[in-house]
Order: structure tokens, then sequence, then C-alpha cells
């Protein structure tokens, strides 16, 4: 080592520094082996439910824009002889799903603070309220069926039952989500440490109930 | 890690066995990539053969196919074509052919393959992912070959399914195997998120020491970008599929004009999917004829970063030309002015990397291997393929050719002329890594020529009969006065395109004999520098027995004062190297 001339030194430090700027750790100048990578900024669970969300954008992007399409290209909307949706129910509505995405942020501030009871039964609420949610959009659509809006009504029943229809779904798969991590409390499976599971679930029903904010404004209004 | 270490976690990786868990459903990624690899190839030889059945038909309407008398009616009567089946022949081909062949091989069987070993690390960040992401989309293969044998037979609408011919069964008499091919293509976009979720993360987080992403290779480049893309528009159209199955199963209208709906949209959210698409099936070959070029020519890829960059351009340009598919549809002029302009900028990160890869060649230490050829031929048909592009883009000459064979002309220099041979070359170069033992040269050579022959003469005659006004997708030239003149061209392209046929029988023999009697791969036979040259041949579960440190780029080749004329990432720098 000692004899290495002064050129390469140089040369070797700069590329020490380069290594540095990129968060990545070079072979030790003894020749040694080699350290481990550092652990990287943000972990592989993070990055993954990260590209989830942007897929599942892309998907509603795709269901907003052809009922922007249909909506931007009518005179009148909705149409002549169907019923206009339910503003009132949908709005109390709306808000059970917002305290839902209080109680996960609340669980998930259980787990941090390591209080295993808190986190069980804010998840239960969370998934309590997205059961009550689901059911008042159910009775809603059957007043709106027994109304005459159906899916052949048109695009503005077709674009409706479908771009609820399929939120709803979604809140339904995130509640299985979360009964399945309020399972997983259950045995212990979280601490202080490690809840990256809880923080995933929590993440997916808050994207899940911001989405509904969206849809609510756009469709209902 | 530590030796100890590292050879504890090979132990562990060790511990399984079992002919389920080693060749059905491991968790390895290389082993995934091979599972995508044969299922790619199965399903090529199936879209090869629909395509010679549309090739006899054009070059000898209603005559009976040779040699398939035996099929039953109302697929085959006595051997002759009707033209339901001739419309679900070519739809089923392009279908098979995009999205179960050039996909899957590109991405699945390249990208799981190559992206572990290529960065320098064990596996994937979610081996079970990757597993499901297999058989989910080996289950929506088979789904979309259940099809054929419904009532009604398969698609028909075309392979992009344009409404309302694939939104109600009135138009195309096609019932259930229109849906199932629907759903066949949600499935697979379930699987390809997988995959692309599981890509993305595994190169963001997992790289070797030392990888920084401008040491990446740039197979691995495009591989992340096409990751990327497929994970942004496979969703939006799995939105559409969604819609369109609903107009055919549940009494919506979104597509039907006489319900309301709107025909034209199902065009825009498809090419905002499709067009995305189109690059998602070209940048991995991009990738693979760069490091192909690179080691055979013995020079550094000239213009290393903007190579990238053109890739990021083009993947960014990929999103805002989707209209130019749809001149002919009724658009507004300033609408088709914008989008004949975004679609010709592309041409300049394009010509971009066709200028870099003969920059590449110029001057270097050519040998023309296999892989090599393939990869020469990737770029001289790309040119041809991306040039006949321009043409398109310009809306006066597109209202002229549009729907005519010089689109098909096109999209085969493309799809064939580029990401096939890129995938032919893929195969050869990374055999002796995937299997241990090296492809045969003079059967390689032998399958290269013949393809390039018979690609030619099977593919540019198109351009001729489209300028002539030959419009695609019909069912019998001969019907058409104006087109007598050019039917002789139907007779040599189908000629052309048995003759191609028979060739890929040399690969398939080819393929086969050197899995199992070619001679013994070397760890690195073509002395290349990326990482997947570093692991033993052919690579253990875990790959590398030490994690290897990377100290420089990819390519440096034939760097001036080296003993020998390649340098590998993963060797710890000479003085030579760290000054330069």
């Amino acid at each position: 080592m000692m004899a290495r001339s002064a050129n390469t030194a140089v040369a070797h430090d700069l590329a020490i520094e380069e290594e540095r700027l990129h968060l990545r750790v070079v072979e030790p100048q003894d020749g040694g082996p080699p350290h481990p990578p550092a652990a990287p900024p943000v972990s592989n669970t993070r990055v993954a439910i990260a590209m989830f969300l942007v897929a599942e954008s892309m998907f509603f992007a795709g269901l907003v824009g052809a009922y922007l399409v249909f909506r931007v290209g009518s005179v009148v909307w909705p149409p002549a002889g169907l019923p206009a949706l339910p503003l009132t129910v949908t709005w109390i509505n709306t808000v059970f799903l917002f305290f839902s995405g209080v109680a996960v942020v609340s669980g998930l501030r259980g787990i941090r603070r390591g209080d295993q009871r808190a986190l069980r039964r804010r998840l239960l609420l969370t998934a309590a309220l997205g059961a009550v949610f689901v059911s008042v959009q159910g009775w809603e659509w059957a007043g709106l069926v027994h109304h005459g809006l159906t899916l052949s009504s048109g695009p503005y029943g077709g674009t409706f039952y479908l771009l609820i229809g399929t939120h709803a779904a979604h809140v339904l798969g995130a509640m299985g989500w979360v009964l399945w991590v309020t399972a997983a409390a259950q045995r212990g499976r979280y601490s202080v440490e490690n809840h990256d599971g809880v923080e995933m679930c929590a993440v997916y029903w808050i994207y899940v109930c911001a989405l509904w904010g969206l849809l609510f404004g756009l469709v209902y209004h | 890690m530590s030796e100890a270490a590292a050879a504890h976690a090979h132990d562990e990786h060790h511990h399984e066995g079992g002919f389920v868990s080693t060749y059905l459903f491991s968790l390895d990624h290389k082993m995934i990539g091979k599972q995508f690899l044969l299922l790619s190839l199965f399903m090529m030889i199936i879209g090869g053969l629909l395509a010679l059945m549309v090739r006899w038909q054009l070059a000898y309407p209603e005559q009976p196919v040779p040699g398939l008398a035996w099929v039953p009616e109302p697929y085959l009567y006595d051997g002759i074509i009707p033209p339901e089946t001739y419309n679900m022949l070519f739809t089923m081909h392009a279908t098979i052919m995009i999205f179960f062949v050039v996909i899957p091989i590109l991405v699945g069987a390249f990208g799981n393959f190559l992206i572990p070993l290529m960065i320098g690390t064990k596996d994937m960040a979610f081996p079970i992912l990757n597993m499901l992401s297999f058989w989910i989309a080996a289950f929506a293969g088979g789904l979309l070959i259940s099809s054929f044998f419904v009532e009604g037979g398969a698609a028909a609408g075309g392979w992009t399914a344009y409404a309302p011919l694939s939104a109600a069964e009135v138009y195309t008499g096609v019932g259930l195997g229109q849906d199932l091919w629907i759903i066949s293509l949600v499935v697979l976009g379930i699987s390809s998120m997988m995959g692309s979720i599981n890509y993305i993360t595994t190169i963001i987080n997992m790289r070797a020491p030392g990888m920084t992403m401008f040491r990446l290779p740039l197979v691995v480049w495009s591989l992340f970008i096409t990751a990327i893309l497929l994970l942004l528009a496979l969703p939006e159209l799995t939105a559409a599929m969604a819609m369109l199955l609903f107009d055919r199963r549940f009494g919506t209208a979104f597509f039907l004009p006489e319900h309301g709906g709107e025909p034209i949209l199902w065009q825009h959210l498809f090419w905002f999917f499709g067009h995305p698409e189109v690059y998602i099936l070209i940048l991995p070959g991009m990738g693979i004829a760069s490091e192909i070029l690179s080691v055979f020519s013995r020079k550094p890829i000239f213009g290393y970063r903007a190579m990238a960059m053109a890739m990021i351009a083009i993947a960014f340009l990929g999103w805002v030309v989707w209209g130019h598919h749809m001149f002919q549809s009724g658009m507004n002029p300033t609408m088709g002015m914008a989008f004949m302009t975004t679609t010709m900028v592309i041409a300049v990160p394009s010509a971009i990397k066709t200028f870099n890869w003969l920059g590449t060649l110029w001057g270097g230490n050519i040998h023309f291997t296999t892989p090599m050829l393939h990869a020469l031929a990737f770029v001289s048909m790309f040119v041809i393929g991306g040039l006949s592009g321009i043409y398109m883009a310009a809306t006066p000459v597109d209202i002229f050719i549009h729907d005519t064979y010089f689109i098909v002309g096109h999209i085969h220099y493309v799809v064939f002329g580029g990401s096939i041979f890129a995938i032919f070359g893929g195969i050869a170069y990374w055999f002796p890594k995937m299997y241990g033992r090296m492809m045969n040269e003079t059967l390689g050579k032998i399958h290269f020529f013949g393809t390039l022959l018979f690609f030619n003469i099977t593919f540019f005659p198109m351009h001729i009969i489209g300028i002539g006004g030959h419009m695609r997708r019909i069912y019998n030239p001969e019907q058409y006065e104006f087109l007598e003149p050019l039917l002789h061209w139907n007779e040599i392209m189908t000629i052309g395109s048995i003759g191609l046929g028979i060739f890929q029988i040399v690969f398939a023999v080819n393929f086969f004999w050197s899995m199992f009697a070619g001679e013994k791969a070397t760890q690195n036979p073509w002395h290349a520098n990326t990482l997947e040259w570093e692991a033993p041949t052919p690579p253990p579960h875990g790959n590398f027995l030490v994690t290897p440190t990377v100290y420089r780029g990819p390519y440096e080749y034939s760097v001036p004062g080296e003993k020998e004329d390649w340098l590998p990432q993963a060797r710890p720098g000479s003085g030579v190297a760290a000054a330069h």
C-alpha cells in the first residue's frame, strides 16, 4: 500500500468519494473482503408498494379518463329520465370512510409505541367502518336500481357502476388485508422495530380512502 | 458478506431438491427465466403456424392447405380456410406473438435471468412473487389457447380488438372466444405487474457494492425502463378490457354507438397502452444488441450515457404519440399535427442509438459470431423498420398507406427484424450461462443466414404491395381487380415465409441438441466484462460464491495498457484503469 504512487492514491480516493456519493461502500484498502452494501434508503417492501400504487393509479386513470370523455361530451348530465346520485347519504358515508382512515393511522401509531391492544382494536375499527361504507353503498345501489339506473342505462349508468363498483371492490380487498394483518397482530407478529406489514396495509387503506375522495368529487358532483 | 456467510447462504439454498421445487415451482430467478423462455418458444411455434396459414390463404386463396384436410368443420372445410377462420388466424397470430412470445422472452426470460446476475445479487427482491408471475402468465397462455376450442372459436376482431367489432357478438360471430381473449390479457397484465414491481425493486435496491446506476449494463437499463413502461401501460389496458367485457356480458354500452357509446374511445384507450407497448417490444432488444455489439467489437459502447438517456427519452415520448395510430379515425387536424410532430421527434433518440451502435463498430476488432450476426441484423433491420415508420408518421402519407400491407411490413421489420433477431442473438450469447454449454456455431450461422434471407423475402415485398394499395386483413386478394398486378408478390412472400419456418427448425435442433450435448462452456467464453460472467457456469442457486464488488463501467474493452482486451467490472482496479 505504501508503495502506491501519489497519482493512483489520488485516483483511488476520488473513486471512494464517488462511491460515497452513491451511498455504497467500496472494498476496504487493505484488500480484505468487501463490506456488505449499505442498507438501501428505502426498503424493498416500500418500493414495491409504491410501484403497486402507481399501477393502481394508472388503472383508475383509465376508468376516470373514459368517464370524463362521456361526461364532458354530454350536454345534459345526468341524462333526462335517469335519477341523480344521492348526495346526503354519500356525504355521511364519506365521513365513515374518513374516520376509518383516521383509525388505521391511529393503529399504526399504536404499534410504533408498542401498544398491541391499540393496534388490534384500531384495525378492527378500520375494517368495521369499511364494512359500513360498503353496506351503505350497497343499499344506495339498491335504491338507484329501483329508480331505474342500471348498467344498461347508457354511459351514465355504466360508468357509475363500473367506477364506483371497482372502488368498492378495492375497499373489500383492503378490508381483507386489514383483517389478515389483525389476525397476524393477534399472534404477536408485529413490534416497535418490525411493523412493515402494518405500514404497507395502512398505506393501501389510506390510498383507497383518498381515491374515494377523488371519485366522490368527480362522479357525484 | 464474508466468505463464510456466503458459503452458509449457499448451503441453505441447496437444501431444497426434488423435481417439483427445482423445475416447476422454483423460486430461482434463473429457472423462472428458462421457464419463460421455453413457454414462449412453444407459443412461438403456434403463432408461426398460424402465420403460415394466413400466408397460404393470401397466396392460394380458397385452396386446401396441404396436410390440414383432417381439421374439422367449421375451422376448415376439407383444408380450405373460411373467412371466419381467417379472421381468427391473423388475430391470434398477432396476440400470441406480441403478448406471449416477444414480451415474455424479452422481459420474462431475459429480465429474470439477467437482472440479478448482471447487477450482482443473489436473486430477485421477491422470489415468490416471481414464481407466481410465471405461473399466472402460463395460465393466461392456457386460457388463450383454450379459446380456439370453444363454440364460435377464438377472437377474430384483430389484435387491436377495435370496437364495435369486439364489443358485440353479432359482428364477428365469436362469443366466449373473445371473452377468453379479454380475460387472458387481464390475467397476463397481473403477471406482468408482479414482474415489473419485482424488477424495479431489485434494480433500485439490490445492486452489488460499487454498481452505480451509470455502471449498469445497457440491457439492464433497457429492462428497467421497460418494467416501468409495463407497470404504467398494462393497468390502463386492463381498465379498457374491463369496459369491453362489461359491454359484451353485462349490458353496458361504453363502445357501442347505438346505445350512446363511443367506439373511438376504445381506440384511444387501446393505443394509449399500445404505443408504449411498441417500445416495450423493442427497448430490451436494443439493450441486448448493445451488449453484443460492444463485446464482439472489443470496444466500449459508443456514448454510454447518451444510450441510456435516449432510452429514457423514447420511454417518455412513447406516451404522447398514440394518436398516430388514429389519423384515419377522424381527428381534429391540430391534434393530428401535434401527434405527427411528437412521433417524428422519436426519430431523434432512435437515431442517437443507431449512430452510437455504428460508432461502437467503427474501427472495432469485430468477431462474426452467431450472436454478433444477429445483433448486426437487428441494427440493419431496425433501421429499415424505423425509416418506414417516419413515412407513416406524416399524416399526408399515412392517409394513403393506412391499413395497407405497408403497415404490416413496418411492424414486422421492427418486431421480427428488430426484437426477434435480438432474441436469437441474446439466446446464443447467454446460452452458455443458462445451460452451461455452447450453442453450435455452424448450425447457428445456417439458421442466421437462412432467417435473414427468408425474412426479407417474406416481409420486404409488403412495402411494395402496400404502396400498391393492398389492404391488410383481407380474406381473398383475388376479389379485387386493382390488386391483380400485385398477386405474384403474394406467392413470393408465402414461399419466403415457408422458408423462414423451415429455418427455424434448425434453431430448435441447435437449441435442444446444444442443451444436452453442446460443447461445455467455460465461465466466461466471450471474454465479456459484465457480472454474470463472474458467476460459475451454470450459476448455482444464489449465483455468486462471493458478492462481487464493482469497480468500473461495463464496457471497458481494449483499454490501453491492459494485457488483455477486456477488463471485467469486478476485477480490482489496476494502476492504469484507476488513473483512467
